[in-house]
């Protein structure tokens, strides 16, 4: 008889709290986002995700966005295509107005019906590079630097670090080998072209953990000015250990923004051991950001600590900061534009095109999002490992836009 | 289906092959085709549709797995590599050639049908553990091909964007109209299947896995049948991959990659080996199971966790009771959810009495 009763109090609970959120739905706007916590990327899940829910609690608590609180709307996809497509449906049936995709092939798959039905996409920093350009992707919006911006970045800060002048250079250029790996290659090979350096290029085959070979045929017989690492998951880890075995100086290492995380450089050994190696960042790295310390107040004054990960990974942790402040950023302007009324997928769309110079404190690059630009314009930061964090070592800036303009324009 | 035989009073061969052993399961069989084909895609929402359309995809690939596994005794762990055959065969054609669907799906099958052919040689020599081995390089093998081969791939991103099915001009957009064209295919694989396994060769398959020196000796050619299961299954493999890449819009090798082989062997393991329902039941519930589970937590989660934690309890604790349940209902039942089914039945099948 316990038994029944403690379930007709869980049932009437339930029932009252579907009953509460009818009345609130008018007021509110449902962010869909997707996630890996479980799967083949969940060392960047945990934290990229709890950063999105920090951030719109945090904009929640001021009062939300025009008078509409946001309700972020999670699922986890487990970085596979099957269960992206299904929970894409149920948030799509749920009301969501835009969604943070997360995964390349998952935005490859969902592309097609993002734009039938109408709901734009972030996927910032992965994704289809091509789809910075907006009349081709009209719903899909990298918001950050593609992988062929993060290419043409990287050759463009070697340039500037030797003098301006790359001939009879070599670079080396490391890569997971599937096609997110592959992606930056045809702009690096454009820019070898014009540039006149040398470029070799080294697969790294799934799952990334052993990649002794590549590293001894990289610093032994190769013996580049530069390195490239475009590798995700475990394996940037596993570089920055190899090159330390193999005395190859990590100042000569620039990790694209998946090799780039305070994660990765414990798992390599921790500070020490990874001094030296440069990042490359679409979001800002670190803690001296005003809106951080905006979030941890919130958490202070409701007596909670901080999540673990917003301060062990500050670089994922900013850019969920950086996905969930586009969203609502979007939804404020999509409001705005209709005057106070309850924006639909298009509107949001819309409201993403008018982005431009947010940067939240210098977190973010001066975006600047238009309907033919979805990227905003493909700026990064490079910090470098120094004595226990990561020090800013460039300002906001774009490698070769008009060489990746022209790669976007190809792709068609 | 879902009748009760007094006993049995077959006579005759032809009766004992019979699809209907009695009149009733033919209404049976069109009350359930009625169901499914005209009254759940009326009622259902979009949403509820959209997983129908995956379990549709999944009883085709898990139809030919079982047809390798459950009837041939072979086994495969490359038949995500297969699907990814068929996918980028048709994909190429749509691309190229503009080809409409009723030429990629088989074309797709018939290239996946080769290639598995192929794969299934070593089958000849090797069995168990090292044939499961010899198909893993072929999942590797395939998956490394297509990521290298501009020409298969279209490209460094190798993915090729497919536009819907059309048919008599109208292009398959939403999820209803969709579940009708993936329906006509699982119910092609589904009859097509049981009479496979009824005929000649579907047989000698079966005296293949139950002893294949006994059927080599009473004249099976298993050089011959071993070959012909790894080519149909692999046909509906690739039929599979095609109908994945008409439903996403898109052909990627990496919605194939090895954990799609396991999810499918798992799919007629919990189902039942060699068993047309247990490949249906299999697929629906490894499709739905993490979505059933996911549901079930996000309904009553929040009455004991945070929404906070939920979001991080939610995914994890699926992947827990995913992994649980699967023991659960195979010490329950070895022989898969097939096998429940059929206890079931025959527990009504002479009730109210015990025998």
């Amino acid at each position: 008889m316990k038994n029944l009763s403690t379930i007709m109090l869980a049932v009437t609970a339930a029932a009252l709290c579907l009953a509460g959120n009818a009345a609130a739905q008018d007021k509110e706007i449902l962010v869909a986002g997707q996630c890996d916590r479980t799967g083949a990327t969940q060392i960047v899940g945990v934290v990229i995700c709890p950063a999105i829910q920090d951030y719109i609690d945090f904009v929640n608590s001021k009062g939300g966005i025009e008078g509409y609180k946001i309700k972020y709307y999670e699922l986890d996809n487990e970085y596979k295509v099957p269960p992206a497509v299904e929970e894409y449906e149920r948030q799509k049936q749920a009301g969501a107005v835009s969604i943070a995709l997360y995964g390349t092939p998952q935005v490859q798959a969902l592309n097609q019906k993002l734009v039938e039905d109408k709901i734009p996409g972030t996927s910032p920093g992965f994704g289809i590079s091509a789809s910075a350009d907006g009349a081709r992707f009209p719903y899909l919006f990298p918001v950050a630097a593609t992988y062929w911006s993060q290419g043409a970045a990287a050759i463009q800060y070697f340039k500037d670090k030797s003098g301006g002048n790359l001939k009879g250079k070599k670079i080396a250029y490391v890569y997971y080998d599937n096609p997110a790996g592959h992606e930056p290659l045809p702009i690096l090979e454009d820019l070898q072209k014009a540039e006149g350096f040398e470029l070799r290029s080294f697969a790294v085959p799934p799952p990334g953990v052993e990649m002794g070979a590549q590293v001894i045929d990289i610093t032994q017989r190769y013996r580049p000015d530069f390195v490239i690492d475009h590798l995700f998951g475990r394996s940037p880890s596993v570089a920055i250990k190899e090159y330390k075995r193999a005395g190859y100086p990590l100042n000569k290492v620039l990790g694209l923004v998946w090799a780039s995380a305070e994660a990765d450089i414990q798992a390599a050994g921790g500070w020490p051991v990874a001094e030296g190696y440069h990042t490359l960042q679409f979001a800002g790295a670190g803690d001296e950001y005003p809106v951080r310390q905006e979030i941890k107040a919130m958490y202070k004054a409701q007596g909670k600590e901080p999540p673990k990960g917003m301060m062990a990974d500050t670089v994922i942790y900013n850019r969920g900061l950086l996905i969930a402040a586009v969203h609502t950023e979007a939804i404020r302007n999509a409001i705005k534009a209709k005057g106070g009324g309850k924006p639909t997928g298009e509107d949001v769309k819309n409201g993403l095109e008018q982005i431009h110079d947010f940067t939240l404190g210098g977190l973010f690059p001066p975006l600047k999002i238009t309907p033919t630009d979805h990227e905003g314009g493909g700026w990064v930061q490079i910090f470098q490992v120094h004595d226990g964090k990561f020090v800013k070592e460039t300002d906001w800036f774009r490698g070769y836009p008009e060489v990746v303009a022209a790669a976007v324009k190809k792709a068609e | 289906m879902l009748h009760r035989e007094s006993g049995i009073f077959k006579t005759s061969y032809p009766a004992d092959m019979a699809l209907y052993p009695l009149p009733i399961a033919k209404w049976a069989v069109a009350a359930f085709a009625g169901l499914f084909i005209v009254i759940v895609p009326l009622t259902l929402g979009e949403y509820y549709v959209s997983i129908l359309d995956l379990i549709l995809i999944a009883i085709v690939g898990a139809l030919g797995l079982n047809i390798l596994v459950g009837y041939t005794g072979q086994i495969s762990i490359g038949h995500g590599a297969f699907m990814s055959v068929g996918a980028y065969t048709a994909a190429n054609l749509v691309v190229h050639l503009g080809a409409p669907f009723w030429v990629t799906i088989p074309a797709g099958g018939l290239m996946a049908a080769l290639i598995g052919a192929l794969v299934g040689i070593p089958s000849l020599r090797i069995k168990g553990i090292y044939l499961a081995i010899a198909t893993l390089a072929a999942q590797l093998i395939i998956e490394w091909t297509i990521n290298h081969v501009p020409a298969i791939s279209g490209g460094v991103q190798a993915s090729i964007q497919v536009p819907r099915p059309s048919l008599f001009g109208v292009q398959l957009k939403t999820q209803t109209q969709l579940y009708l064209f993936l329906m006509a295919f699982a119910v092609l694989a589904i009859v097509g299947t049981s009479n496979l396994v009824r005929s000649r060769i579907g047989r000698a398959f079966i005296a293949v896995r139950d002893q294949d020196i006994a059927a080599e000796i009473i004249g099976i050619s298993t050089f011959r049948y071993k070959l012909w299961a790894f080519a149909i299954s692999s046909f509906y493999a690739g039929v599979t991959g095609v109908l994945y890449t008409y439903y996403l819009g898109i052909a990627n090798y990496e919605q194939f990659q090895i954990t799609v082989s396991i999810d499918y062997l798992a799919m007629i393991i919990i189902g039942g080996l060699g068993s047309i329902l247990g490949s249906i039941l299999g697929a629906a519930f490894v499709t739905l199971l993490p979505i059933v589970t996911r549901w079930f937590l996000e309904s009553f989660g929040g009455l004991i966790f945070s929404q906070a934690d939920l979001a991080n309890i939610i995914p994890n604790l699926r992947l827990i009771l995913f992994g649980g349940l699967i023991i659960f209902f195979l010490v329950v039942e070895p022989e898969g959810l097939n096998r429940l089914w059929r206890n079931v039945r025959n527990y009504f099948r002479v009730w109210p009495f015990s025998y």
